[in-house]
């Protein structure tokens, strides 16, 4: 039986790595995965220690992250379509007309 | 060495690899193939902690429905390669500092997830009662009968419903193309 800590830490490892794509990639669709990457880490959590509390909550919580995943990848995708269509560019440097 | 911890390791390592893959792509298109690469790795993961609904769901939902959507916009944009910032608003001083910040976010993570104490957590309960689909179902959609019971999820469940129509209904909207006036 591999203990909690380890599904904790790879947890944790897959957040921080989602984190740095966010930071440092310059192009919207691989942000938006990035931030899929965060979710499925916080899944991988809520799963593990559903597992050793001995309850399905934890994979109830899984399955609503998942569905509004699904939502966010949807209206992102749409909104990333329609700053394409104003700027023909994907990088976030390119939308600064509100910055002040 | 148990097998199941062999499998552990290995699905660990295809996973943080496939992400760390996913971030280190030019082209979308690999970083959209590396990312399913990493959720069969997590699924797999899913069925090791005795859930096999999420890892199907993973595959179903994730894999199957999420990122082909993030392919077709990939493809429709034609956006395969990421063009060289013309001008970046970071530099290259704030992109280090992005770095340097996300490697500390990661070993300050390993640092406190490590001092978690095994026994904060029941040890190793029968795994038949929580990779049973039925008890899933019972507990998402059970509605209470008498005044002292307890509901299941039915509303969060509802409510999920909800959200799905406006996020499709908002992108439709957002996505559709202006008409010239």
């Amino acid at each position: 039986m591999i203990p909690l800590n380890h599904y904790l830490i790879l947890s944790g490892l897959l957040f921080a790595i989602g984190t740095a794509g966010v930071f440092l990639r310059r192009n919207l669709i691989t942000m938006l995965l990035s931030v899929e990457i965060m979710l499925n880490a916080v899944n991988l959590t809520f799963v593990a220690v559903g597992r050793y509390w001995g309850t399905v909550d934890g994979q109830i919580i899984t399955f609503f992250v998942m569905t509004v995943a699904a939502a966010e990848a949807a209206v992102g995708l749409a909104l990333v379509i329609a700053l394409f269509r104003h700027r023909e560019t994907l990088s976030p440097d390119a939308f600064t007309a509100l910055k002040w | 060495m148990d097998g199941s911890v062999i499998g552990f390791y290995v699905l660990a390592a295809v996973t943080v690899l496939a992400s760390l893959g996913v971030i280190g792509q030019r082209n979308p298109m690999y970083s959209v193939m590396l990312l399913i690469v990493s959720f069969g790795g997590l699924s797999g993961l899913y069925v090791l902690l005795d859930a096999p609904f999420s890892a199907v769901t993973q595959i179903i939902i994730y894999a199957g429905a999420i990122m082909v959507l993030f392919l077709f916009v990939v493809m429709l944009l034609n956006a395969s390669k990421e063009e060289v910032a013309r001008t970046v608003a970071l530099g290259p001083g704030g992109m280090r500092m992005a770095a340097v910040l996300s490697v500390l976010l990661g070993i300050e993570m390993l640092w406190a997830l490590s001092r978690v104490p095994s026994s904060w957590f029941a040890q190793d309960p029968s795994a038949t009662a929580i990779s049973d689909v039925r008890q899933i179902g019972i507990r998402l959609f059970k509605t209470a009968t008498e005044p002292g019971e307890q509901w299941g999820h039915v509303f969060a469940f509802e409510a999920t419903s909800i959200l799905i129509l406006v996020a499709m209904v908002g992108a439709v909207v957002i996505a559709r193309k202006e008409r010239s006036s």
